[in-house]
């Protein structure tokens, strides 16, 4: 593996790389300019925090909004529950981190730099602090750290904005969007951290590193953090994290928002984002969860279901009665069996919640719900009645 | 015109505002609380509700001129918008201005408030349960050397509408299904300083 | 050219109420829990009328006319 991976240099084990390690292994930080924006747009960098935006066009928005009043907002709240690719980049890589918020900085002429780190993740944070006073006293001015709550939706973009404006981490509909007007109502860019990393190798190198960060997670024998060459297939990543144990059903690609795949179809999938849109599916946040012939499928939905529904910020009434009726029948056919009626209460209520919340949550946890209706069909209409929860 | 005409004409539009006015009250509580039954759908509540509002202004209006008009009274137009400038019942008529000038507020920004916003006109429409009061307070009050029975009853009556209308929206939950669980989750996502 | 509009719906503003598919039932239904679901697609002129008293009515004015063009991705 080249040297232009995200986690290549010391191992990971040995914690945080300092400063004077990161610029001899990669070079000092260079200038970045309106033509760092171009470059970034030729690269076909597309964010990792799940939404999978191309970074060119975002930057080109704020920068196009910006007259030396934008704001960074660097998102490490990683609210995914299975999900450590950003913790992993901040407890050991924290200068790609910087170095891309930097470069973002000043690309787009900004005058502020919010670190936004989960008020949990104790070692991400500290580790993001003791690098920043490594940095130099000019750039240091520019950053504040803010504590994302520890709930699902606190890593939306206008949540985090909403948070840092009104000490609310709720997401907004109010129009104009963040990137006119966010953080103190100046064009804001929210960008994920292992995003920001890329940015922080491209402007090296001209070119991107070819490779993600996943999460594998579920039943593979090393669960955690893998980086990979974009493109190898799920099953190369499994036997990456060690292979599997027992026999896989599915594979859930994407996270709690992403979409549930029979095994057999699921292995020869492609670890890549714009491969697996053309599929009609999505990275996401990275997390690849293996789901062993042994367990539940019905038991492991409805739990995230009910996880889903509680994260709902009960905003809009379509996402919290909806989500929690959805949780409810499944957990019905979890507990009492499988009954007709709520399959068909499942698929209706499902269609009807999709596109009616005000933000996405409500449309990724129906997608959730919809690619395991159709993945574990028989599984669902013939549910005998137990609950079988895994940790 | 009969001096005599006029004054029944003050009197009889004063008690017809009264009137029209708190069952606006009323209406405005029902359509906070949502209330709704079979062949009354709640457009019709919210509808009624602005369209008395209106009704309380011509009246009101009429009220206000049949006064004014009135050699009687000796009032100017000025005292139509500046309170406790009379000289006849100084205190009471004042309070029926300000009553007047605080729901024309509220009608004016109801009617713009495509253009004001929402939190604005929110924010001006409580100012009703100032003028209500202070409208049947200047009633009473005007009114006092000259009661009939059917006066006293009509602002009893008024006066008991509104209360047990305030009293209902007290004690009911928030019409909001999701007031309470919104404000749950908030407090659960609220800026807190990050442990050391 | 005649202009078409769209309903669209602040999803944070509306709580519920339910005037809206009162006023325009062609429209617009309630789901199981009284949220509004809007048909997607330009209104036809007919019902251009009542849609504008839908947006004025609205009590808490969640909800807006937006210009159709063949940009524009309609939503529920």
């Amino acid at each position: 593996m080249n040297e232009a991976r995200l986690l290549a240099g010391r191992d990971l084990a040995m914690g945080a790389e300092g400063i004077a390690e990161h610029v001899r292994r990669l070079g000092r930080m260079p200038a970045a300019g309106k033509s760092l924006i171009d470059l970034l747009a030729r690269s076909g960098l597309t964010g990792r925090g799940g939404a999978a935006y191309p970074v060119g066009l975002k930057w080109r928005s704020v920068a196009a909004e910006s007259h030396g009043s934008a704001v960074i907002v660097v998102n490490g709240a990683e609210g995914e529950p299975h999900s450590k690719k950003d913790r992993l980049l901040m407890t050991t890589r924290p200068h790609l981190i910087l170095d891309g918020a930097f470069l973002a900085a000043a690309a787009l002429r900004a005058r502020q730099v919010i670190l936004y780190i989960g008020e949990e993740h104790y070692a991400a944070r500290q580790s993001m602090s003791r690098a920043l006073a490594e940095r130099t006293a000019e750039e240091r001015r520019l950053v504040r750290i803010v504590a994302a709550p520890a709930r699902y939706v606190a890593g939306n973009s206008s949540a985090a904005v909403h948070l840092i404006n009104a000490g609310i981490a709720t997401p907004t509909t109010t129009p104009p969007s963040s990137h006119e007007r966010g953080v103190d109502g100046a064009p804001t860019l929210v960008q994920n951290v292992e995003t920001l990393a890329h940015v922080a190798i491209i402007a090296r190198t001209g070119q991107p590193t070819g490779t993600v960060l996943v999460t594998m997670a579920g039943g593979v024998n090393r669960p955690g953090v893998l980086e990979v060459k974009t493109g190898i297939t799920v099953g190369e990543a499994v036997e990456l994290a060690g292979g599997a144990p027992e026999a896989a059903q599915a594979v859930l690609v994407g996270g709690y928002f992403g979409q549930w795949i029979e095994a057999g179809q699921g292995w020869v999938l492609p670890v890549d984002p714009e491969a697996l849109r053309a599929h009609g599916l999505t990275l996401g946040c990275g997390v690849i969860g293996v789901l062993p012939a042994s367990r539940c499928a019905v038991c492991e939905v409805t739990g995230i279901m009910r996880y889903l529904a509680n994260e709902s910020s009960a905003q809009c009434g379509p996402c919290f009665f909806g989500l929690r009726a959805l949780a409810d029948a499944c957990t019905r056919i979890a507990q009492r069996g499988t009954d007709p009626n709520d399959l068909l209460r499942l698929q209706r209520w499902a269609s009807e919640v999709r596109g009616r919340g005000g933000c996405h949550h409500p449309d990724g946890a129906v997608m959730f719900l919809q690619s395991a209706l159709k993945t574990f069909a028989g599984e669902f209409s013939h549910h005998p009645a137990h609950m079988r929860r895994s940790a | 015109m009969s001096t005599t005409v006029l004054w029944y004409a003050t009197r009889g539009a004063g008690a017809v505002s009264l009137i029209l006015l708190s069952s606006v009250v009323v209406l405005g509580i029902l359509s906070a609380l949502r209330v709704q039954a079979a062949g009354w759908p709640r457009f019709l509540t919210t509808g009624l509700h602005r369209n008395l509002a209106l009704m309380t202004l011509v009246f009101l209006g009429l009220h206000i001129v049949t006064a004014v008009v009135d050699p009687f009274t000796h009032l100017g137009w000025l005292t139509a918008v500046v309170p406790f400038s009379s000289y006849y019942r100084t205190f009471w008529l004042g309070l029926g201005t300000i009553a007047f000038e605080l729901l024309l507020a509220i009608v004016v920004t109801s009617l713009a408030r495509p253009w004001l916003g929402h939190a604005t006109w929110r924010l001006v429409h409580w100012l009703t349960y100032a003028s209500w009061p202070i409208a049947v307070i200047h009633g009473l009050g005007t009114g006092t050397d000259t009661w009939s029975a059917w006066l006293f009853v009509l602002t009893a009556l008024c006066i008991g509408a509104v209360l047990a209308a305030v009293a209902y929206r007290l004690m009911a939950d928030s019409p909001d299904p999701l007031a309470e669980q919104r404000s749950v989750f908030q407090s659960a996502v609220e800026r807190r300083e990050p442990p050391r | 050219m005649t202009k078409r509009f769209e309903l669209r719906v602040d999803r944070i503003r509306c709580d519920g109420r339910g005037l809206c598919a009162e006023i325009l039932p062609e429209r617009i239904r309630l789901d199981d829990w009284g949220y509004p679901i809007i048909a997607e697609g330009p209104i036809p002129d007919h019902l251009l009328p009542l849609a504008q008293r839908v947006v004025e009515d609205c009590p808490v004015l969640a909800l807006g006319l937006r210009r159709v063009d063949s940009r524009t991705r309609s939503s529920r």
